[in-house]
């Protein structure tokens, strides 16, 4: 911690960083706080809680960031109720799939408990929207969700995928909040592994052969271009399509289709060297963002007739 | 400077002691901060700022290019490690139309596309091709080289999650992010291929315990939040795989 670096690196970025410290007394005073006598060994901890205090969360936070943790949050409800609903559904996940949608479930309840901290009184809700918030047959599109097992892994896929295109399209917002950024991103990471994992149970094993003719059926763990439309196209297929809007210049945020292999203005295709790559490659190697109104645009199938709240 | 949120301060310090007089807040920092460097117990970075430098490292530099170039290095070290699989016996072993053999070559393109991808980008900032050192690695032995692959794509993760907050331009976070979940997927993928179920685990994720079988939403110790990582200590994982020449720091990155 080299602090005359840190403190004019700040002041670079925040010409007010000296007003933004409490005065001479309240510091001291916050040094108080240790009862000790300060010590090379308490000094990181004081000068980090100084910090926090001159730049924490004070109370409100903006609501386009309240916003994207909102939908964020919807999302996590949609998706434990979901798991929670299939673990208690009797003859539905094989006994050696069990551990595993048993660890999907818990994340996505830790998520909750994240994003409900990070809300406060700002959560769209102060208590749990009921299970029966949800339309898990999406409409009637699904009727033997909770009793089809091929179905519910197609639908369980569509949502985690969804769920991964939704942080990341909903991650710039929160640069202004360094530490919100960096825990939606650990959650981000997270959804991206279920989704693997969820598309490994779909193809038979981990080990098992992706038929490339068919990837609704049989899907890598990675998206390839659109994956055919997902597990049920076509209500699936706004999943790996584009949002809106779909192009941009290098600097732009946009939400082109999973199909996308231009990265930055980079064609990946014809920019990869020494190995064999194709069209199909170029897309797998990069996941695309989607934006907020096409995902809930999407997540709205699976609400509940009536409901007004959720994903509006 | 802002000129007007000074009352509150002056208020204050009018009722204290001569001890509590106003000094300028500059002024304390810095006394603040000399004091921190010069109380005989080190803290790390105090005073000289090649405290904690590998010798002769190649710095990924600071802002944006400094964040690309880190994610260059780490794709570079992803990229010769999946070419040199193909190398041993226990790649090419493998059944021609193999699931295994399927998933590595997958694995091989994506990380090859992600290094020259950054290295485009990157344009002549980009830092020097690296020497990997992969003489831990038995190439030759299934465990050996997925275990590998495992501790490379979940250090991938933890890094770029770890890097975000030093992003400053919005289009480079998004693109960080697109790489980040596909490295996650191969992360999940191997993990899986190892031990089935093990595609989050405590040592990469946070797991969540509900309080009780019948606990609601939220309720339950842990948070379901990948372990994200800081760049310093991803580079002294990373190091290991480095040839001298080759070792890196990021400085600027904390």
């Amino acid at each position: 911690m080299d602090l005359f670096k840190l403190i004019s690196e700040i002041e670079k970025v925040d010409p007010e960083v000296y007003d933004r410290f409490d005065s001479r007394r309240r510091v001291f005073k916050h040094f108080g706080t240790m009862g000790k006598a300060v010590t090379a060994a308490t000094l990181p901890a004081l000068f980090s809680g100084l910090f926090t205090r001159a730049y924490g969360q004070t109370g409100t936070l903006p609501a386009e960031i309240a916003a994207v943790l909102n939908l964020a949050l919807q999302l996590e409800y949609l998706e434990f109720y979901f798991y929670d609903t299939g673990l208690k559904s009797a003859n539905l996940i094989p006994a050696a799939e069990r551990p595993g949608i048993e660890k999907i479930r818990n994340d996505e309840s830790g998520h909750i408990k994240v994003l409900r901290g990070a809300l406060g009184s700002q959560a769209f809700s102060q208590t749990d929207p009921p299970v029966t918030a949800f339309d898990y047959t999406g409409g009637g599109r699904f009727p033997d969700v909770f009793t089809n097992q091929a179905t519910y892994f197609g639908v369980a896929q569509g949502f985690v995928d969804t769920g991964v295109r939704a942080y990341k399209g909903g991650a710039p917002v929160l640069m202004p909040n360094k530490d919100l950024l960096e825990a939606a991103l650990n959650i981000h990471s997270v959804e991206a592994r279920h989704s693997s994992h969820i598309r490994s149970i779909r193809r038979g094993s981990p080990g098992a052969m992706p038929d490339m003719n068919n990837l609704n059926q049989k899907p890598k763990s990675w998206i390839s271009g659109t994956d055919n439309g997902g597990s049920a196209p076509p209500t699936t297929t706004p999943i790996y399509g584009p949002g809106t809007p779909a192009t941009g210049g290098a600097t732009d945020i946009f939400f082109p289709a999973e199909s996308n292999i231009t990265q930055a203005g980079v064609n990946i295709q014809t920019n990869t060297t020494g190995v064999a790559i194709t069209v199909a490659g170029a897309s797998e190697s990069f996941d695309e963002p989607l934006d907020a109104n096409t995902v809930k645009s999407i997540a709205r199938l699976f609400r509940a007739p009536g409901n007004t709240v959720l994903f509006a | 400077m802002a000129t007007t949120k000074h009352s509150p301060e002056q208020e204050e310090a009018a009722q204290g002691s001569a001890l509590l007089q106003p000094i300028q807040r500059r002024s304390f920092l810095r006394y603040a901060g000399f004091s921190a460097c010069a109380t005989g117990l080190l803290l790390a970075g105090c005073g000289d700022d090649d405290d904690d430098e590998v010798a002769n490292a190649i710095d990924v530099g600071s802002g944006d290019n400094g964040v690309l170039n880190y994610a260059y290095a780490l794709e570079q070290l992803e990229a010769a490690f999946y070419a040199q699989i193909k190398t041993g016996t226990y790649y090419t072993g493998l059944n021609a139309s193999s699931a295994e053999r399927m998933i590595l070559d997958d694995l091989a393109v994506h990380e090859k596309a992600h290094a020259d991808f950054f290295k485009t980008a990157l344009g002549s900032a980009a830092i020097k091709q690296l020497e990997p050192d992969f003489s831990s690695i038995n190439f030759n032995d299934r465990s050996s080289v997925l275990n590998a692959a495992k501790a490379f794509e979940d250090l991938g993760v933890a890094a770029y999650n770890g890097a975000g907050r030093f992003i400053q331009t919005p289009a480079y976070l998004v693109i960080a992010g697109k790489i980040v979940s596909v490295e996650a997927r191969h992360a999940a993928l191997i993990r899986d291929l190892l031990a089935y179920n093990s595609f989050v685990d405590n040592d990469v994720v946070d797991l969540f315990s509900p309080t009780s079988a019948t606990s609601g939403p939220g309720v339950g110790n842990g948070t379901g939040l990948e372990r994200s990582k800081r760049p310093a200590e991803v580079l002294t994982t990373a190091n290991q795989f480095l040839k001298q020449g080759s070792k890196l720091s990021a400085n600027s990155l904390r």
